[in-house]
């Protein structure tokens, strides 16, 4: 069992999501973020005073997999989220111990899907 | 003779007019994404200045000056010759700048309501220099030929008591051509984007009912019966669409939705302002009621299938019930409401229904090419899309520099 963690342009959430639709990952948690790479934004003016730290918001997927699944998951976030640009975001896969299912206490792979 | 009351009534009726226009910046910036909130309230903030200033050097002479049928003239250029004592051709108890400043807020509002069409993708450069020339070369003319002295819709006697025309078709023309000119867009593939604040988008639509009494009843001039019809009808055209609008989402949806609710009442208040003062209850139920089906079946079955992006519907609710209204003045107007009126075709004078199919076809027609004139001249100067990159940052970085909320402090 993989948890693979993807760091991707908020504007590029909704093709990477129809990705993974294709891809039959289906479960997914999303959230809000801001983060800091090489890229340079817009910086922000308020009143005259120019705003410095400029993090840029992106989104942050979390989606756990079986190892079957790990291949065609980052295949599907690449193919959803790739400009070639710098900004387009990381994917992290790391492993993961342990899955438990609340509803019915299930464990391991089963509980992933 | 400068009458106390009616002035003050009057004063008071333009300042509920002003609070219009950030009413719809909320109305439309709840509508938008995030990302794009303060660009809606910048060009809406933008627009009450900038047609201010523009109304008081010239935009009011070209309007209501005496000239030819087409337009006024430049003989009150800066205000120059418009003074306290009242101007009788349009209000004969108010001081002439009373008048003046009323209609000032008209001039902003208009214009205003077209930012629905081009919302999240205009370049703030062209944005201002589009509407600058749209209110002096658009708003200015209509506006003339119905309410100014020698405008010729006016001789011809179309009943126009608070802008279904010059106001609600002529602004729903014009974001039909932008919204048709500068195309959809990007990424959202027609499916709807999610509105970023739906309490915002209730805000300025209750702020906007509000102000729409001083809209609506203010151009009775005077604190009288008639404003006082106009006031009645006004709040209970609204309320009937804003229940019927709720009614058919109920009936087709399953549900029925405060941002339904909320765009029928504007709908049925955009639909009754060319009526207000000719028509009475009854019929203003009536008016209430079609303008929510009719911009429905617009927004909902119509800008689908035809597929363009219109973004906030300024077209389909703005447009569309402002010739519902115009129309329907020549159906249900009384002289027992407005003895300087005219009877409807229900009240045995067809002839007046011919005549407002002429104002709103004249002004569908104007309205069109002139816009479709100036989108081109100001994208071939300075551009009116912003790049594919900006639109996806979002105006309110790549125009301003501003974000309208933080995730940490």
């Amino acid at each position: 069992m993989k948890l693979i963690i993807a760091i991707i342009q908020p504007s590029k959430f909704a093709e990477v999501r129809d990705e993974l639709y294709k891809s039959e990952v289906n479960l997914i948690t999303v959230s809000e973020v801001l983060g800091h790479g090489r890229q340079k934004g817009f910086s922000e003016v308020y009143r005259g005073v120019k705003e410095m730290g400029n993090l840029l918001k992106k989104i942050r997927l979390e989606i756990a997999v079986n190892e079957n699944f790990v291949e065609p998951t980052i295949k599907a976030i690449i193919k959803g989220a790739k400009t070639g640009e710098t900004g387009d975001g990381k994917i992290f896969v790391l492993d993961l111990k342990e899955c438990i299912r609340i509803r019915t206490e299930e464990r391991g792979g089963v509980a992933i899907g | 003779m400068v009458n106390s009351g009616d002035t003050a009534f009057v004063l008071i009726s333009a300042a509920l007019v002003m609070l219009m226009t950030p009413a719809l910046a909320f109305f439309y910036g709840g509508i938008v994404r995030r990302k794009n909130v303060l660009g809606i309230l910048m060009q809406c903030m933008a627009i009450l200045c900038l047609v201010s200033i523009q109304w008081a050097l010239f935009g009011y002479s070209l309007s209501f000056a005496p000239g030819n049928p087409i337009l006024g003239s430049l003989k009150w250029f800066g205000l120059n010759g418009v003074g306290f004592e009242p101007y009788a051709d349009y209000a004969g108890t108010i001081p002439h700048q009373a008048f003046m400043i009323f209609q000032a807020m008209f001039a902003i509002i208009t214009p205003a309501l077209i930012i629905g069409a081009f919302a999240e993708r205009m370049k703030f450069l062209g944005f201002i220099i589009f509407m600058l020339l749209w209110s002096t070369l658009v708003y200015d003319p209509v506006a003339h030929w119905v309410w100014g002295v020698g405008g010729w819709l006016r001789n011809l006697g179309v009943l126009d008591f608070a802008g279904g025309a010059v106001v609600h078709i002529n602004a729903g023309i014009a974001a039909l051509v932008t919204a048709l000119l500068i195309g959809k867009r990007k990424g959202l593939d027609n499916k709807a984007a999610p509105p970023h604040n739906i309490p915002f988008v209730v805000l300025g639509a209750g702020l906007l009912w509000f102000g729409w009494f001083g809209f609506n009843s203010g151009s009775a001039l005077a604190a009288n019966g008639l404003a006082v019809n106009a006031f009645v009808v006004t709040n209970t055209a609204a309320a009937a669409a804003g229940l019927s609008w709720a009614m058919l989402e109920w009936l087709l949806n399953g549900k029925p939705t405060i941002f339904g609710t909320a765009t029928g009442a504007i709908a049925g208040l955009a639909a009754i302002t060319p009526a207000a003062g000719f028509v009475s209850v009854a019929p203003a139920m009536i008016i209430g009621l079609f303008a929510s089906i009719f911009c429905y079946i617009a927004v909902a079955v119509i800008k689908p299938k035809l597929g363009y992006d219109d973004s906030l519907d300024a077209f389909g609710v703005h447009g569309i019930s402002g010739a519902l209204g115009i129309i329907a003045t020549g159906l249900f107007a009384s002289k027992t409401v407005n003895q300087a009126g005219s009877n409807g075709l229900f009240f045995g004078n067809p002839h007046q229904l011919f005549v407002q199919a002429v104002a709103a076809l004249a002004t569908i027609v104007y309205s069109a090419i002139v816009t479709f004139i100036i989108y081109k001249l100001v994208d071939a100067t300075v551009g009116m899309r912003v790049s594919e990159k900006e639109e996806m940052v979002g105006l309110d970085l790549s125009q301003h520099h501003e974000g309208a909320y933080t995730m940490l402090e």
